[in-house]
């Protein structure tokens, strides 16, 4: 029991303090009938050493394919980058890693600093006045916008375009669902122009709307925002690519009201889809609707500048059933790692780190779209586009996985677009990162050449 | 106050200015290939004002992290004993597994041929969740303990729903964490909130008065936010299921029984599971956290996935929504993969064996320092305690000491201070959890602190209460004033000087 310090002799003292004959006596208020020893859970294993634990869980470790064991061009929501040595360092300091929630602030100054940098890092990088400490991951915080967008409008009707990742429609339509909440689903298309504003109306508290989409696209949302506000509803944006700020237009420049992200893709790994990063940020007149924690600015008793969870009077530990949200966790060892990412890219650093995710992407749409029998559907894009391989693409992703490539997803089996699968049924999304070499890409042309034509 | 320097360093007192304040435009703290030669596709929408981000060398920025690292308090520096929160030791062995390729490197949109091993151990760790509760179906999607509630209560409705009894109304003791009756409005309910008894538990003649045929559920925290047992909880169990409701275990506290008490068997339909508290997964300064779900046979037709399926040929399969009455997706791809690795290393660390000896310190910890700082403080109710003991601020009255300023000095002695004024049942409650990770060296240097603490209060040392903390990186922090004029973020200082004007 390499992590109990207590010796055998230590808990004879200790109960002899505490005046019982036993440990099992302190569980005394427990009926004996629903009171257990270890032989009621054989199905449970004995305590393994450290060998033994670290040999066993390699062994699942093996079983699964590594995206850096060959050419991977998986994306959609969660992405493959190149994370600094330093800062999977720097998260693993103890006083990073295995401190709690800053519930004493005069002691908790490094998570609290490191949080009020994440919050200027994230409305800088959307283009909103004010961000929080992080939410569960890009999902969850779409479905939070959703129903913050309820609470400021008084509606209570929820419009999702088909640009948004299937997982987040889905998730969205189920939270929502059970608070009651219409949701309006748009068909999931990767070329349809989204005019999501035609199915806006009188009862329509937002638009949710993914830039750049999940197909790939990249638009102009001015228009969009223009047109939504026009009939009293705001606009939510939902990033899944943080990389893509460095390139794309803000949200905010473009009008969003809210803007939510996944922000995994500066400083995490893909961690098999969690814990991520889930960004949320908005303008100063919507803040006290703002679910989630929020780190502020103050000064301590010497005059000092110092920070402090703030605005508490929205959550759950004082408002109860009144809160803005139930939500009292964040995700603040991945925002640490987002934020120490992004202060070794500063202004520069992702600015080129965007464009060579574009310029790559690129460069592999051209290469992929001269394979014979595919067509590159989307013209817009930042490192991520839609093949149209002319035939069921998930068979085709089996079999290119078979050989050892890991050519994307076939957005037709994806929960969320249930009702649209069969028009997405030949699509195959590509994403490509600054991993990506042109070897990969040149293998994964020669293996689709030669499946399309089998 | 110390006085100043020129650099407002002194010794290992470290003044650390913000990121955003250190920048120098042409550093930079990456190493990147040229961009090669391509035709832009971003259709025009391309981002014209910079971002606004400080350029930094790498030295720099790794060391303004681990000087802002050295101002906090961590469970590694010392005790943490934060009541309900639950901070225990991380082991570094679940980092180190939960580091390797075959699950940090792995996408969960690759094809299910590729990551049998990840549904293998997710697989796993859901069996060790049902084995543990005596239940009979499990999601770990939910990404923290109040969205696994969230999850557990869609159930619960999703269940009323299918048989078309949609029903109202969901009661939560007014001990119960926040979150309780937080997720229960999401989930479309209202809530009635009940008093508890003087002797901390749930008043049962209270409670079967509120039931009735419109009651969805009772949500009841066992191990309670007292601290104590709720000896009751089986006839709850019977007239819950009477008026034919719903029980909903909080299992937030499962740390004190795991190991030794089945879920199932005090009667729960479904209960949530904080990975971080029981199964030691790291906090992270707030998170991230992990709450899969338990579900008892009633609920198991409802229970939202991912569930991960065995195959007669020993490959998995996933459903990651289950369909029919089931609940939808909850969040994206599979939950917090990452916190399921590090829990199932150390259920496999301690096995069966280890986790009835884990629980069984945590509660013997509770309980001795109950025992010791009855010497002074005042505790709440008579034990014994579970894994966490609660004291009121019977014991500081006529001092002019709350229990903020106690806690506070508490800084000063070495120590994070425990939960304050939670539960709100209890006045100025303090409530303590050493969990089983403590030695005894280390709870009996937090008894002579607390005690000497508590006597220091008592002989009219107020103002150095008052004054507290006088060591910490700083002193006390204007609440007030962050709440009143919100400054959220770093702003420009031409920026700011504009706005100003």
């Amino acid at each position: 029991m390499r992590y109990l310090p207590l010796t055998g002799e230590d808990r004879a003292e200790m109960l002899r303090v505490i005046g019982a004959p036993s440990i099992d006596a302190l569980y005394s208020d427990v009926p004996a009938d629903l009171l257990h020893g270890p032989e009621a859970f054989q199905a449970v294993a004995p305590g393994k050493s450290e060998l033994q634990v670290e040999r066993e869980m390699a062994a699942y470790a093996r079983a699964s394919r590594a995206a850096g064991d060959g050419p991977f061009f998986v994306g959609g929501g969660l992405y493959r980058h190149h994370v600094p040595a330093a800062v999977d360092h720097l998260i693993q300091r103890s006083e990073f890693l295995t401190a709690y929630t800053p519930y004493q602030p005069e002691i908790a100054q490094g998570t609290l600093q490191t949080l009020f940098e994440f919050q200027t890092q994230v409305a800088l990088l959307t283009g909103m006045d004010v961000a929080n400490a992080s939410l569960y991951d890009g999902s969850t915080a779409a479905a939070e916008a959703g129903m913050m967008a309820v609470r400021i409008t008084r509606r209570n009707k929820v419009v999702v375009a088909g640009s948004v990742h299937p997982h987040y429609r889905a998730v969205v339509q189920n939270q929502l669902g059970f608070a009651g909440i219409e949701v309006d689903l748009a068909p999931a298309d990767p070329l349809a122009e989204d005019d999501v504003a035609a199915r806006v109306d009188a009862g329509t508290a937002a638009v949710i709307v993914q830039n750049p989409g999940f197909f790939g696209q990249v638009r102009d949302l001015t228009a969009l925002a223009r047109a939504v506000h026009a009939k009293g509803a705001l606009l939510i944006v939902a990033v899944t690519e943080a990389v893509s700020l460095g390139a794309v237009e803000s949200p905010g420049a473009m009008g969003a009201d809210i803007v939510v992200g996944e922000g995994q893709s500066f400083g995490n790994a893909l961690t098999f889809g969690g814990p991520t990063v889930g960004l949320f940020a908005t303008r100063s007149k919507f803040l006290r609707q703002m679910p989630g924690r929020l780190c502020g600015e103050t000064v301590d008793a010497d005059g000092r500048r110092g920070f402090v969870l703030t605005l508490s009077t929205r959550e759950q530990h004082i408002r109860r059933d009144k809160a803005t949200s139930n939500i009292c966790t964040s995700a603040g060892l991945c925002a640490t790692a987002f934020t120490i990412h992004l202060a070794m890219l500063g202004e520069q650093g992702l600015a080129h780190l965007a464009a060579l995710n574009h310029a790559l992407a690129s460069r592999a749409a051209d290469r992929l779209a001269a394979v014979p029998g595919l067509r590159l559907v989307n013209d817009t894009f930042f490192n991520e586009f839609t093949l149209d391989l002319g035939q069921p693409a998930a068979p085709v992703v089996e079999r290119l996985a078979a050989r050892g490539i890991l050519a994307g997803i076939a957005p037709a089996a994806l929960d969320g677009v249930e009702a649209d699968a069969a028009a997405l049924r030949n699509l195959l999304v590509v994403a490509v990162t600054e991993l990506v070499t042109d070897e990969d890409v040149e293998a994964l042309a020669s293996a689709l050449t030669e499946e399309l034509s089998a | 106050m110390i006085p100043e320097t020129a650099t407002g360093n002194r010794g290992l007192q470290l003044e650390e200015p913000l990121i955003f304040e250190q920048g120098t435009p042409g550093r930079i703290g990456v190493d990147l290939a040229p961009v090669p030669e391509a035709k832009s596709r971003l259709g025009g929408v391309v981002r014209k004002a910079p971002v606004g981000l400080p350029d930094l060398a790498e030295p720099q920025v790794v060391r303004h992290f681990v000087r802002l690292s050295q101002k906090n308090y961590s469970i590694d520096s010392g005790l943490f004993p934060l009541g309900s929160c639950t901070m225990k030791y991380n082991p570094r062995l679940n980092e180190k597994v939960a580091r390797m390729p075959g699950f940090a490197d792995l996408h969960p949109l690759q094809p299910v041929s590729t990551i049998q091993g990840a549904l293998g151990m997710m697989h796993e760790l859901g069996t060790w969740l049902t084995e543990l509760t005596g239940m009979a179906e499990v999601t770990l999607a939910p990404a923290a303990g109040a969205h696994g509630e969230l999850a557990g209560l869609m159930a619960i409705r999703a269940a009323h729903v299918a048989r078309g009894d949609a029903r109202k109304r969901v009661i939560v003791p007014d001990s119960a964490h926040g979150t309780n009756p937080a997720s229960a409005v999401l989930c479309g309910y209202t809530v009635q909130s009940i008093p508890g008894t003087d002797d901390g538990r749930v008043d049962v003649a209270t409670l079967k008065a509120a039931l009735g045929p419109d009651v969805a559920a009772v949500m009841l925290t066992n191990p309670n936010t007292c601290g104590l047992f709720e000896r009751d909880v089986k006839v709850i169990a019977d007239a819950v299921h009477e008026v034919g409701a719903y029980f909903y275990g909080d299992g937030a506290n499962f740390n004190a029984i795991v190991g030794r008490v089945k879920p199932a068997e005090l009667g729960f339909d479904c209960m949530h599971i904080n990975l971080h508290k029981t199964f030691s997964t790291p906090h992270g300064g707030g998170g991230p956290g992990s709450g899969p779900v338990v579900f008892a046979e009633s609920l198991a037709h409802v229970a939202p996935g991912p569930r991960i399926r065995r195959q007669d040929d020993g490959s998995y399969t996933v459903e990651a929504v289950p369909g029919g009455p089931a609940v939808g997706r909850l969040k994206a791809f599979f939950g917090q993969a990452g916190m399921f690795t590090r829990a199932l290393a150390y259920m496999k660390s301690l096995g069966r064996d280890g986790l009835y000896a884990a629980s069984g310190d945590a509660v013997l910890a509770a309980n001795y320092l109950m025992a010791r700082l009855s010497e002074e403080m005042t505790p709440a109710f008579p034990g014994p305690a579970m894994h966490e003991c609660l004291f009121d601020d019977g014991f500081l009255e006529g001092t002019g000491v709350s229990t903020l300023d106690f806690a506070k000095a508490m800084i000063d002695e070495g120590f994070h201070p425990m939960t304050m004024y939670f539960p709100l049942v209890v006045h100025g409650a303090m409530l303590i959890e050493p969990t089983e990770t403590e030695s005894k060296q280390a709870l009996d240097q937090l008894v002579d602190a607390l005690l000497s603490l508590a006597r220091r209060a008592k002989a009219g040392e107020a103002e150095a209460f008052h004054a507290a903390p006088r060591y910490a990186p700083r002193r006390r922090l204007d609440e007030t004033l962050a709440a009143r004029k919100p400054v959220l973020r770093w702003t420009p200082p031409a920026e700011a000087r504009a706005a100003a004007e």
